[in-house]
């Protein structure tokens, strides 16, 4: 996955931030809401008892109904006053004060202060006794209970305030974690990309390819073993192919040097051969031998030399416009085959090809398959769109599955038995690299009925390829 | 009997070559070297040179070139297959044919009597193309009454295209009239001998009348 690595550092920095933001904000705002509460319900207790202290020593004992309601305007609007059977009620929200504090204030005997949550919202419920204090000093309650009712939605309001500040305090946190996280994501990928990149022109067959070594971490020390085994592998390619070229150098110059005594052995066995008629049976028939593998020898320097210069790249094809029909029918004729090769052609298909090569290959091709497969044997060239196919078929057992990968390597003789045919064992391996020379191709395979089945295929346009 | 004169440094191929084609009823001469081998072709005048391409000295193409300046013995060299360059500088410095090494003796015994066969074709009175006289019985070409100086290939190419003029001869075809080649004969014999008779016979060469080339397919003669 290509954006696995920088997906996964991102998540977790945003993770982490995120978590981070949020157990902040709701901690501070916990606490300063706790602590705003409290001064509220300080403030306004205070507010009570200031405002009692200041009208209780005016009052009438027992108290009248008119005292009572004096007492209720100067505490506040939501205010109850009580005394025995008497009250005074202002507001419309008194009733939410709860029998629980009624009672705290009657046995504690101090005043006592209460939060609940009513239609939704908060309230702070204040109930005191009102104290009457006697000239000795002596404090005595007066039987008068004052019951307020003080709404918190505003401090609600702020304490909400309070979260949404620490949440949008700590917000630019976040694209500042991923910008963080860009970064570090960036710093590591990078010499992780530029290691994938040395590491695809390796693959891709570039052994210069290297990668500089930053810094002191983990991905240096990578880039340093990543180089160091393009550096061997560099130098053990450069081995191989200084002794490969060397053994095909050695190829081609041996075979170049045998191409002169061969000359002469060739203009000499022809005269051998036409005396042979009044020599000695014994005489003739070394003689034939000497011929016979004179035409071998000469025939495998021939293929050594040609695979010399398709080794070297120097192979040339002469092309010009064929009918392949009549090129393999000509093949077939040159070499007294036509009589044991049934030949299906479409006529009048014309590419452009080497004519020698064209014959080269469809002469192995028939040769092979008169030599070690079964009659009939069969060549059928048909053309398509952008290639053109000659298939050659035998009717015999077919080619072993061990066999088929390697048929066109050079010098492969599956059965030791066949060791003495009068090929060369580099037939099929110049054959398909005379196919491969046109942008063509050779396959080898077994037909559906059994029988080898071979197949040159060869582009209509070379430039197809 | 036809004279030879064999061009050839390695000794023991020069031997057996010498060997094989005087079994074939050749009388041969040779030489071992490019001025050796010029030498020979003055003083003793053979009917056709065989030349190896690759001699010390002088090379064969040279030796081709100096023998085509000296006159119009056919003049066959033997290549190794794969030297494209060398066939084709051979072929442009006049060579008739070429035969790849190693050379069986039937084959170039062959080739030998084609080239020579050349001289001679059905004699059938005298051929008027234009300015151009064809004496297919003395085998003599005149332009505007000038003898043309033609090699025994390129009279017989001329002869075998003017026979039938306006007819389109593919260089295949060609190849097995005028060459005796089989189908696997290389083209570019026809079109360097094209380009030497036209040197010879066409007033502008480069803008022929008498031997046309028809596109993809060959050589015409005329239509005048």
């Amino acid at each position: 996955m290509r954006w696995g690595l920088r997906f996964r550092l991102l998540l977790a920095f945003v993770s982490v931030t995120l978590l981070a933001v949020a157990v902040t904000a709701w901690s501070s705002a916990r606490s300063a809401s706790a602590a705003l509460v409290e001064a509220t319900e300080r403030q306004l207790t205070g507010v009570v008892a200031e405002r009692i202290g200041a009208v209780a020593p005016q009052l009438s004992y027992p108290p009248d109904q008119e005292s009572l309601d004096r007492l209720r305007s100067a505490v506040g609007p939501e205010t109850v006053v009580t005394y025995g059977q008497l009250s005074s009620v202002g507001g419309d929200r008194t009733g939410l004060v709860t029998g629980a504090l009624r009672d705290a204030v009657r046995t504690r005997g101090r005043l006592v202060a209460q939060r609940i949550v009513a239609a939704g919202r908060p309230w702070l419920l204040v109930g005191t006794p009102v104290v009457v204090t006697a000239p000795d000093g002596g404090r005595s309650p007066s039987g008068i209970e004052v019951y307020s009712v003080f709404p918190l939605a505003e401090v609600e309001r702020q304490v909400d305030g309070l979260g949404r500040v620490a949440v949008g305090t700590a917000a630019p946190a976040v694209p500042l974690a991923v910008l963080l996280a860009v970064l570090a994501a960036n710093s590591v990928l990078r010499p992780v990309r530029r290691l994938r990149d040395t590491a695809r022109r390796l693959a891709a067959g570039d052994l210069d390819a290297r990668s500089t070594p930053r810094g002191a971490d983990e991905l240096t020390e990578l880039t340093v073993t990543l180089n160091r085994m393009a550096g061997s592998l560099q130098a053990s390619m450069e081995e191989l192919r200084r002794m490969q070229a060397d053994a095909r150098r050695f190829t081609a110059d041996v075979s170049h040097e045998l191409r002169t005594p061969l000359s002469t052995l060739t203009a000499v066995v022809e005269v051998l051969a036409s005396a042979a008629d009044g020599m000695a049976p014994d005489a003739r028939e070394s003689a034939e031998l000497a011929i016979t593998e004179v035409h071998r020898l000469v025939r495998l320097v021939e293929d050594l030399m040609e695979v010399s210069r398709f080794d070297a790249g120097t192979a040339r094809p002469r092309v010009e416009e064929v009918d392949v029909a009549d090129a393999v029918r000509e093949c077939l004729r040159a070499r007294g085959w036509s009589d044991r090769v049934e030949l299906v052609a479409a006529q009048g298909v014309r590419v452009p090809v080497d004519r020698r090569r064209l014959d080269v290959v469809v002469a192995n091709l028939v040769g092979n398959a008169l030599r070690h497969g079964a009659p009939p044997v069969r060549v059928t060239v048909s053309a398509a769109a952008r290639q053109v196919r000659v298939e050659v078929t035998d009717g015999g057992p077919g080619l072993p599955d061990a066999v088929l990968p390697h048929v066109f390597d050079r010098f492969y003789k599956h059965d030791a038995a066949r060791t003495r045919t009068p090929g060369s064992g580099l037939g099929l391996a110049i054959a398909r690299e005379n196919a491969r020379l046109h942008g063509g191709d050779i396959t080898a395979a077994n037909a559906a009925g059994g029988g080898a089945r071979f197949t040159l295929r060869l582009p209509r346009d070379p430039e197809d390829g | 009997m036809v004279s030879i004169l064999l061009i050839e440094d390695d000794p023991l191929l020069r031997r057996g070559l010498h060997l094989a084609l005087g079994r074939h009823g050749h009388q041969v001469r040779t030489a071992d070297t490019g001025e050796e081998g010029l030498r020979e072709l003055r003083t003793a005048a053979p009917d056709l040179v065989v030349v190896d391409v690759m001699l010390p000295g002088i090379d064969g193409i040279e030796v081709c070139r100096r023998v085509r300046s000296a006159g119009e013995v056919p003049v066959i060299m033997l290549t190794a297959r794969g030297d494209d360059l060398d066939i084709v500088a051979g072929l442009e410095a006049g060579a008739d044919d070429y035969v790849v090494k190693p050379a069986r003796p039937t084959v170039l015994d062959a080739r030998i009597r084609a080239v020579l066969r050349r001289g001679s074709g059905p004699p059938d009175g005298v051929r008027v193309h234009g300015d151009l006289r064809v004496d297919t019985a003395a085998l003599t070409v005149t332009r505007c009454g000038v003898p043309v100086p033609l090699t025994a290939t390129e009279l017989r190419l001329l002869l075998t295209i003017s026979r039938a003029p306006g007819r389109v001869w593919s260089r295949q075809q060609l190849l097995e009239d005028v060459w005796e080649h089989d189908y696997l004969g290389d083209s570019r014999l026809v079109d360097n001998c094209v380009q030497r008779l036209r040197a010879k016979v066409e007033a502008d060469p480069a803008a022929p009348r008498y031997v046309q080339t028809v596109r993809g397919f060959g050589y015409r003669f005329g239509p005048l």
